[in-house]
């Protein structure tokens, strides 16, 4: 029975994070959703990947682990994040009533943030002392190190050499966090190959470092672990918009990278069949150029970064280099859970290419004084499409996983501001 | 032709360690891998892994890294990894697959094997397949006569070391240490333990790999475990050296101190 949660002001229940199960979503013993998941890692980290499983299933059952993880949420966050209407902008979508969940008002900036706290936690009650993690965007980035910062924590963060460069604000950020950026220089310099640094580093010393995964992708129980912590979102918005509105949206929409702020804001809604949930992957310059992110609408089942998933790969299991103009949706894999997802048929993926999410973006800012991530964007561009079609009697809710600050370098070089 | 118990059976009768040497398939060109895992063989490696280069090798330090980038940027396919393995099987050598899953999964296990048996190769090494997910590939390469070799490293416990040992034929490969590949100045203390322990629950050959990279390491290893791999030290020389002809002489040399090393 769910009688407490974080919006109420009292403690996070073992149902708000994980549903409890009530779902029977939960991936097997193997971590495997459907055929979906599992662990593809080298031997040497099995033992750190069973001790954060066990960790975890101790804390999520544990009051003063819920108690304290709901403070910062609430106390530190900036939790709960407010729902937003937006109906200027709503006009754009064929009048349809688009209400945004506002992720971009946490600390920070992302939805990044709830993930992290949550492992930070975790990473305490490991006994260890030592977090590194992957960024694509920098908002991970940032939110791992600000984590760090507030719990006494060294962290190091891998990051694309070409993302360093686009992200150059958040770098910055990180640096000031006390956290140490290494540039990756390997491969296409960006969030993959961030990735396959951080699992380097950790197999060398695992005995003393957690890694702190940002999105719900990698090996078991990472995609279970980082949707739970993401979870928190779609609690919120599913209570709120029965407030706001007295009823269900008809669909909810949210950018899809690696797939944890879609899964945060889908999963308390997985069981309301009439409620339409809508992925949007980076399309990049679109499908013909070959160079987009469009991993579940074009990819094909492989493994990938310790996960069987659909990825964007060759005939012979090479990884292709993703495009986005958005870092964080810049990634050959995704999340094992929204691949199951997609072939349950519970949610539906699409692309929106990088200019139709520079035009939401736009959008976005002139219409409702509202500057998102880019990433962010590509949902409020699927909202636009969905909106035309559904009508104005729709509802739409979409996730706005973060605000645009750190995309002003590139803003500025596409409308030449 | 030259199995994993016929090597391992004959070092044994030498009273010596085996020999493994590692070279990914395409480097430093996809003929200059032959010529250079001849070399091997020649200067004394009893047994050959060819790389499958994989674009996200993240087990791998930033020697094998970069001859596998180049090996990719050689264009280097499947079909030259399996004409590799031809040329390296026809020196005597038991020639196995060093490779990611991935592109065995994508390339379908049961063709993966078959045409890995048909090229002559005895077997494969899959780092980041574990136990539970490696079923049918186990199936296939018992459909097709190939040994399936899979790694326990130091913090395996006894329950992890019994279940990889179980899926494992011709021998067990004991990673040395914790990190990724790359010869060290010295070999982990973690490695003699672990080949201690690995026997306990298994009759095959126990191999050591990861970060030995000279011939007074190898005997050091050789004194406790049935085989000694090296893989990052042969590429080092070839990446140091000025023109082929001086890589491979290099690779010859570097082979001789090696096999006397595990006669040591
Ligand atoms: C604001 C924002 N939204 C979305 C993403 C994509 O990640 P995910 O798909 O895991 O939510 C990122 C990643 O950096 C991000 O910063």
């Amino acid at each position: 029975m769910r009688q407490v949660t974080a919006t109420e002001g009292t403690i996070l229940t073992a149902a708000d994070l994980a549903g409890n199960g009530v779902h029977g979503d939960d991936p097997d013993v193997h971590g495997k959703f459907g055929i979906f998941g599992g662990r593809y890692v080298p031997e040497a980290l099995i033992p750190a990947l069973d001790q954060v499983a066990a960790e975890y299933e101790r804390a999520r059952n544990d009051v003063a682990f819920l108690r304290e993880f709901d403070h910062l949420l609430r106390t530190y966050a900036g939790r709960p994040t407010t729902l937003t209407e937006v109906p200027r902008f709503s006009e754009q979508a064929g009048g349809a009533r688009i209400i945004l969940k506002r992720e971009d008002l946490t600390h920070t900036g992302a939805h990044k943030i709830n993930n992290v706290l949550g492992q930070a936690l975790l990473t305490k009650r490991l006994g260890k002392r030592r977090v590194i993690a992957e960024t694509g965007a920098g908002q991970h980035g940032v939110a791992t190190a600000t984590a760090a910062a507030l719990m006494g924590l060294e962290c190091v963060i891998y990051m694309g050499a070409v993302d360093c460069e686009r992200q150059a604000l958040n770098v910055a950020r990180m640096k000031l966090l006390g956290a140490t950026v290494v540039p990756v220089h390997n491969g296409s310099k960006t969030l993959k190959d961030a990735i396959n640094e951080a699992f380097r580093d950790w197999v060398t010393n695992v005995d003393t470092t957690h890694y702190l995964f940002g999105t719900i992708a990698g090996p078991h129980p990472f995609p279970e672990i980082v949707r739970d912590f993401a979870r928190i979102i779609g609690v919120e918005a599913r209570r709120q918009m029965l407030e706001l509105t007295g009823k269900l949206p008809d669909a909810v929409c949210a950018a899809v990278g690696g797939g944890s702020n879609a899964i945060g804001i889908f999963h308390a809604f997985l069981e309301d069949e009439g409620v339409a949930l809508h992925g949007y992957e980076a399309g990049g310059r679109g499908l013909e150029t070959g160079e987009h992110a469009l991993t579940l609408t074009e990819g094909s089942i492989g493994v990938l970064h310790g996960s069987r998933t659909y990825v964007l790969q060759d005939e012979e299991g090479q990884t292709i280099e993703s495009h986005s103009i958005s870092a964080g949706l810049d990634y050959p894999g995704v999340g094992p859970e929204h691949a199951w997802l997609k072939d349950t048929g519970r949610a539906a993926y699409h692309g929106i290419t990088d200019a139709e999410a520079m035009e939401a973006f736009a959008l976005l800012a002139r219409t409702e004084g509202i500057i998102p991530a880019i990433e962010s964007s590509h949902a409020l561009a699927g909202a636009l499409k969905l909106g035309r079609e559904l009508g104005p009697e729709a509802t739409i809710l979409v996730n706005l996983s973060g605000r645009g600050d750190k995309d002003m370098g590139t803003a500025m070089k596409y409308f030449n501001l | 032709m030259t199995t994993l118990q016929t090597v391992f059976a004959k070092a044994k009768a030498d009273e010596r360690a085996a020999l493994v040497g590692y070279l990914p398939a395409g480097f430093p060109t996809k003929d200059g891998a032959i010529a250079a895992a001849t070399a091997m063989v020649e200067a004394g490696c009893d047994v050959i892994e060819i790389g499958l280069p994989y674009s996200d090798p993240l087990m791998d330090g930033p020697t094998i890294q970069d001859a596998v980038h180049r090996a990719l940027t050689n264009g280097t396919r499947i079909a030259d990894v399996l004409r590799t393995v031809e040329g390296v099987a026809k020196t005597g050598a038991a020639t196995l697959v060093m490779t990611y899953w991935n592109p065995i999964d994508r390339y379908g296990a049961e063709r993966f094997a078959r045409d890995l048996a048909g090229a002559g190769g005895v077997g494969t090494i899959t780092p980041d397949l574990t136990p539970e997910e490696s079923g049918p590939w186990r199936q296939a390469s018992a459909d097709a006569g190939i040994d399936t070799v899979f790694l326990v490293a130091p913090s395996s416990t006894e329950e992890r070391i019994k279940a990889v040992a179980d899926c494992c034929t011709g021998f067990v490969y004991a990673a040395s240490l914790m990190g990724v590949t790359g010869a060290r100045d010295s070999v982990s203390s973690a490695a003699q333990g672990l080949v201690e322990r690995t026997r306990a629950h298994t009759d095959l050959p126990v191999c050591v790999g990861l970060g030995v990279g000279n011939g007074r390491q190898a005997a050091e290893v050789a004194g406790y475990a049935d085989g000694v791999i090296v893989g990052s030290a042969f590429i080092r020389r070839l990446l140091d050296a000025p023109d082929e002809a001086s890589g491979l002489a290099a690779v010859r040399e570097l082979g001789a101190e090696l096999a006397a090393g595990v006669r040591a």
